[in-house]
């Protein structure tokens, strides 16, 4: 009988319409991360270049990701780092 | 000035052809010059919907190849005299045409007609590379599922690789019913998913089968809902400001009797 007015009255608290529309956008979230290892290893290197200016980093060990997390995506990069340069 | 608009979609079956030969018909109706390319080389059917499946001589690729002039393999719509298909072929494949040979073909075709409108195979491999590449504005039809929704992200991601900047949505096949029921998403859940301005939403209609059944597109009696819904598209694309559609409403009695299952 609830159910009934239920429906009659403007239905469920989560609505299939509500479930597709929050599964879309997380999903959608996810497509746009991926991107192509090409493109990620151009960042990579555009990264290096930059940061090369003002220190020296340890190219071999260096690692850069994109992250997803359940409705984020983050780049994560850890650089390590031999020696500052100096600027005067 | 000419316009070459793509309708395009990503997954099949959303109804790109269905909208491309209703928003011609609906051109051509308005006195327009309109010309339909069918770039879906291998699987041919806008002929169909435009009951001119019995008409063809030449295609598209005895045109890019230079068998015959462009004049020549456009095929004319038996009511509507300012409206032209130029077929696709039904033999070769995709790889038959290149998006070089359709710009040179859509540059010709602009100096003749106010529109052309090209028709976009399904995925996004060469075929749809071809068929965007001459085009001024992008169609992107989708239904309310979120598989077609998540298809037209990628195609709007894609096109926009290719500088293809001016980019309007259409949403096909609305339930009414189901979106009041929450059971189904509406024009304004998937524009907000998508930030893609729409330009139509057009609902699920028994009319459209009855009129592809007899291959004139629904837009021609114009009293349906779609074919209504077709008209307020055609409109948009001339530049008029038409407010989107309400769909009828169901009412306190048909709910009543659909919750207690009668």
């Amino acid at each position: 009988m609830l159910n009934i007015l239920k429906s009659l009255f403007g239905g469920e608290k989560q609505s299939s319409r509500d479930i597709a529309r929050d599964r879309l956008k997380v999903v959608l979230i996810h497509d746009h991360a991926n991107i192509t290892p090409e493109v990620m290893e151009h960042l990579r290197e555009d990264i290096i270049q930059v940061i090369s200016k003002y220190m020296i980093i340890d190219k071999n060990d260096m690692q850069v990701a994109l992250e997803n997390d359940e409705n984020s995506v983050a780049l994560v990069a850890n650089i390590p780092v031999r020696k500052m340069k100096h600027f005067r | 000035m000419s316009q070459v608009i793509v309708v395009t979609s990503g997954k099949g079956g959303v109804g790109k052809t269905t909208t491309t030969a209703n928003i011609g018909v609906g051109l051509a109706m308005r006195g327009k010059s309109v010309v339909l390319i069918d770039t879906d080389t291998g699987l041919r059917n806008l002929d169909l919907l435009l009951g001119l499946e019995n008409r063809i001589m030449y295609d598209l690729v005895d045109v890019t190849e230079g068998r015959v002039p462009y004049k020549k393999a456009l095929v004319r719509h038996k009511k509507f005299e300012t409206l032209f298909l130029l077929p696709t072929s039904q033999v070769k494949d995709k790889s038959s045409i290149n998006p070089a040979q359709l710009i040179v073909l859509c540059n010709e075709l602009r100096k003749e007609y106010d529109y052309i409108i090209i028709d976009c195979p399904a995925g996004i491999e060469q075929g749809f590379q071809t068929a965007i590449a001459a085009a001024d504005t992008a169609l992107v039809v989708t239904m309310p599922e979120i598989s077609a929704v998540r298809d037209a992200d990628k195609i709007i991601g894609e096109l926009g690789r290719a500088d293809k900047d001016n980019i309007k949505l259409i949403v096909n096949r609305i339930r009414p019913q189901m979106v009041e029921k929450g059971d189904m998403l509406d024009m304004n859940d998937i524009n907000d998913i998508l930030s893609i301005s729409c330009i139509g939403q057009v609902p699920d209609d028994e009319m459209v089968v009855t009129a592809t059944n007899k291959g004139e597109p629904v837009i021609v009696s114009g009293s349906s809902l779609a074919g209504k819904a077709y008209t307020n598209i055609v409109g948009r694309i001339c530049g008029e400001e038409i407010p989107f559609m309400e769909f009828p409403k169901e009412g306190f009695f048909a709910r009543l009797k659909r919750a207690f299952g009668m």
